[in-house]
């Protein structure tokens, strides 16, 4: 039986974001709570040679104002990977938009007054504003080294490799800048006292910022409370710490509770994708059989680093594709740059990689004469195949997701005509695919707690932070399935580090299988406790028990959870709870090995180009998302259109521009993301359902993958359609009429 | 409350009257202040979000007279006289507004943040046109951006609303 699981049943949180009711941090009034703001860097790279902010703190109105004179006691530094980002600037600013001084004021007119009363010498440094750059010998440093991180990935020989290969083929590509823009920017009320940290904030890892916050300030883990409201979005641009820091460090100085809201603009100078520059080198067979691949990928960090050593861990892991490879080398490099610091965003490296593998796979194929769709069924690993060395084998099965996605968009139509289509003298179509495969999960560590009350009804306990991705919905249909009650008698409780358990991170598509799984332990555990109370009850032993609708039954007989409840505790009191832990350990060991489950990601796009003004409209668009089970059918949907969407935002239009480091383009006027101008005709989402997925009912998560292989299934199509191969995104009518025209000779 | 003005006594103020939601508001406004910030600040209705601030985005929208505005750049004051509509005021008597309705069954919406915005805008749109078809759809609620969901869900939740489903 089956009450919620696989159903499209309604989110628990659609009334409260239906009516104005869903309270986000920005929504917040946290008695005493006084405004803050920022004074951010004019300068790309500069040294900071003194900051006056005497006059600013005389101000009436003005509560304190933070520079790096006012962090006594306070470990400064932070990052996910290396401590290299200040709270506030210390000896010099490495980004235009870099927080050099606070002021929390009374409110926000007077903060601003406050700001420009801040007196701070600069004197300006040599910038670095592209990768290459930044690598030569004897370039202006940002730290020690302009080199953040380098990860090598080494298996066969590939100069042998190549040397057997009967075609060798070298591409570089590059993919631009782009910011997450989740409609909500970064917002943080941050509550220092001298008995801990309370901080309300917009964090999709509350855990992971807890952690930092209790080290910068000197408190055990217990003194610091990390609460997370609602969250407007999110897309790795809220993944671990971000403006915490600097939120109760102003509030330190402050004596209050400081609410700090970033604009548009200011989130534009907080976090972004890596841009990247990538070289693919691949040796192949006359028959299309792939044997040697060796890549190069540079990827701009940015400023610090934030999660860029993991990024570029995961593109060079990701631009293998999900093909079979006798021999790969890859090196993979985070290089500093004077620009705002890149992180994760959705489905981190793989956007880029794919960008390169996957616009490199059609250039062999189209060179070969191999239709597109064969040459990567052909090199595609299957299900149980290693995929890469060491790794967990395969779960899933990507070659069938593909020949959906061809199918759909009507593949097999196009390859009888060959090549593009002209509708008329302007406009020509063309279809393309891309495909890729990531490992994610992250790592196996989720724990839940699952509470039955005495009325038989459910509040589960969890880490995840409900983004929009409808985890607390996902978690109650988990809960609501495993104890048969229905979907309104569950509440889910998630990301208030005092009270959920611990959880690691809410990203990497991990939630609904990791913490999936530890709501469905705990579940059991309140069950398994249901059947030791219902056999002293009917003594009988449990095996004669089974358990329906909220009922426990018994040779006819039957009675609620609650009464079971009531009859341990006495009168109407007490309650059961349920621990579930994931862990490496945990579930036999199988979560132990990475990655916990292999992603795919699958587009193809059918592209209508004016050639005259190299436009580019998108009639139909199908992605493929493979998700084990679907927990809620209509949510997995609505996740894998989203990230579609968010895909072709980066492919068609979406750069961060920088001049002289400056960025141009910090806002939505300038900076164009999808609109519902931009939907295609037709999107059209295609849910594999095999039940092979770790998590529970065998599902497994999603919402990466989709965002991934938009960039090379637009470009391939327009290749068919045009023959013009175009290397560098975004696919802007300027930058296609230009390729088109220099195609023709007239450049 | 985020710009306080009672801390600025030089400027002058205007008074204002407006209906919000039903109810008629009387105040005196400072000319700068948006009917954003009144609304959340001075009125505590905080459904309508602060996003843009360019009034591209639509995350602010509310509606005046029964039309769609951006409130981030619509002053208070312009507001005098008018009958403002929220998010909160949308539902009647417990019961949901068609479209948010729609916008449930349909799964037009993931992090919610666009959706007090989004459901306005697609209010004023089927006021004006009972029954557009996706085309008009599409291109009314373009000065609405969502992030999440991709557009298809909320496409489907105005037509299913138009059409009584």
């Amino acid at each position: 039986m089956t009450t919620t699981v696989g159903k499209p049943v309604p989110r628990i949180d659609a009334l409260d974001k239906v009516t104005g009711r869903a309270a986000y941090v920005g929504d917040l009034e946290i008695p005493g709570m006084v405004h803050g703001l920022i004074l951010r860097s004019p300068w790309p790279h500069a040294r900071v040679l003194s900051i006056d902010s005497t006059e600013a703190e005389r101000l009436p109105g003005v509560l304190g104002v933070l520079t790096r004179d006012h962090l006594e006691g306070i470990d400064a530094y932070f990052g996910s990977v290396v401590r290299d980002r200040p709270i506030v600037a210390m000896d010099k600013v490495r980004y235009q938009g870099e927080p050099v001084a606070a002021v929390a004021a009374r409110d926000l007119a007077t903060a601003q007054e406050a700001l420009e009363l801040i007196r701070v010498e600069y004197e300006e440094l040599p910038l670095v504003s592209e990768m290459e750059e930044a690598l030569v010998p004897g370039s202006p440093a940002l730290h020690e080294t302009n080199l953040c991180a380098e990860q090598h990935y080494d298996w066969g020989d590939v100069e042998e490799g190549f040397a057997q290969s009967d075609r060798v083929f070298e591409d570089t590509f590059t993919f631009p800048m782009v910011y997450h823009y989740a409609l909500e920017p970064h917002t943080s009320i941050g509550h220092y006292t001298n008995q801990g940290i309370t901080v309300w904030s917009t964090a999709q890892h509350p855990f992971l910022v807890r952690s930092d916050l209790a080290r910068m300030f000197g408190f055990s883990l217990h003194q610091v409370r990390i609460i997370v409201p609602y969250l407007g979005g999110g897309f790795g641009s809220k993944s671990y710490t971000k403006m915490e820091p600097l939120a109760v460090a102003l509030s330190k100085v402050a004596g209050r509770p400081v609410r700090l809201a970033l604009s548009v603009e200011e989130a534009f100078k907080t976090v972004r994708r890596h841009a990247a520059r990538l070289t693919v080198k691949t040796g192949v067979k006359l028959d299309g059989t792939f044997v040697a691949r060796e890549c190069l990928i540079y990827l701009d960090t940015g400023a610090y680093a934030d999660n860029g050593p993991l990024v570029a861990g995961r593109a060079g892991e990701r631009i293998a594709g999900p093909y079979r490879w006798p021999s790969l080398k890859v090196s993979s490099s985070a290089v500093y740059t004077n620009s705002t610091p890149a992180g994760s965003f959705r489905s981190i490296g793989a956007p880029q990689a794919a960008w390169a593998s996957e616009s490199q796979v059609d250039i062999i194929a189209h060179d070969l004469g191999i239709d597109p769709l064969e040459i990567r069924i052909k090199n595609m690993v299957s299900r149980g195949e290693e995929v890469r060395r060491g790794q967990r084998p395969l779960e899933g099965d990507p070659a069938t997701g593909l020949r959906l996605a061809a199918e759909a968009v009507g593949w097999d139509d196009e390859a009888a005509e060959e090549s593009g289509r002209a509708v008329s003298s302007a406009l020509v179509t063309g279809k393309g695919l891309g495909c890729n495969l990531s490992g994610v999960g992250s790592s196996p560590t989720s724990t839940a707690l699952v509470r039955m009350h005495v009325d038989g009804t459910l509040t589960v306990l969890v880490g995840t932070t409900e983004l929009g991705q409808g985890s607390r919905s996902a978690m109650a249909q988990v809960a609501s399935e495993e104890l048969t009650v229905p979907m309104d008698s569950v509440d889910v409780i998630s990301s208030d580090t005092s009270i959920v358990p611990y959880d690691r991170s809410t990203g990497s598509s991990r939630s609904t299988t990791l913490m999936g799984l530890a709501v469905q332990d705990g579940a059991i555990e309140v069950k398994d406790q249901l059947l030791e109370l219902a056999a002293l009850h009917f003594e009988s032993p449990v095996e004669e028990l089974s358990i329906e609708e909220g009922q426990v039954l018994c040779r006819g007989e039957s009675i609620g959870f609650g009464e079971l409840i009531q009859e341990e505790f006495g009168g109407v009191a007490g309650e059961l709870m349920g621990r579930g832990y994931v862990t490496p350990r945990s579930h036999g060991g199988r979560l132990a090995q990475s990655p916990v489950f292999w992603e795919v990601g699958i587009s193809a796009a059918e592209v209508e180009l004016d050639v005259e003004t190299g436009a580019i409209r998108i009639p139909h668009y199908v992605s493929v998302a493979d998700v084990g089970k679907a927990i809620n059918p209509q949510q997995c949907e609505g996740q894998d259109e989203g990230a579609a969407m968010q895909g072709l935002g980066h492919t068609l239009f979406e750069e961060m521009l920088y001049e002289d480091g400056q960025l141009l383009n910090p806002n939505l006027i300038d900076y164009k993301v999808p609109t519902f101008a931009e939907l295609p005709d037709k999107l059209e989402t295609i849910l594999i359902e095999n039940g092979d997925g770790p998590g529970p009912f065998g599902s497994k998560g999603l919402g990466e993958g989709g965002i991934v292989a938009a960039g090379p299934a637009v470009a391939n199509a327009i290749f068919r359609a045009t023959g013009v191969r175009i290397k560098e995104l975004p696919l802007t009518p300027e930058r296609v009429w230009r390729a088109l025209r220099r195609a023709r000779g007239q450049d | 409350m985020a710009i306080n003005e009672t801390q600025r006594p030089d400027i002058d103020r205007i008074p204002v009257s407006l209906t919000v939601n039903g109810r008629t508001v009387t105040d005196n406004v400072p000319p700068e202040l948006t009917l954003l910030d009144f609304l959340r600040d001075w009125l505590g209705l905080k459904g309508a979000k602060r996003s843009c601030d360019l009034q591209v985005c639509g995350a602010c929208t509310v509606l005046v007279n029964g039309r769609a505005v951006s409130s981030c750049t619509f002053l208070a004051f312009e507001a005098r006289n008018a009958e403002v509509t929220t998010i909160e005021g949308l539902a009647q008597n417990g019961e949901l507004h068609p479209l948010q309705q729609s916008f449930i069954d349909n799964a037009a919406f993931q992090c919610g943040f666009c959706t007090p915005g989004m459901i306005l805008a697609a209010k004023s749109l089927l006021d004006q046109n009972h029954h557009p078809n996706e085309e008009e759809i599409r291109a009314y609620m373009k000065g609405n951006i969502c992030r999440c969901t991709g557009y298809k869900k909320i496409v489907e939740a105005i037509v299913a609303a138009a059409n009584g489903d």
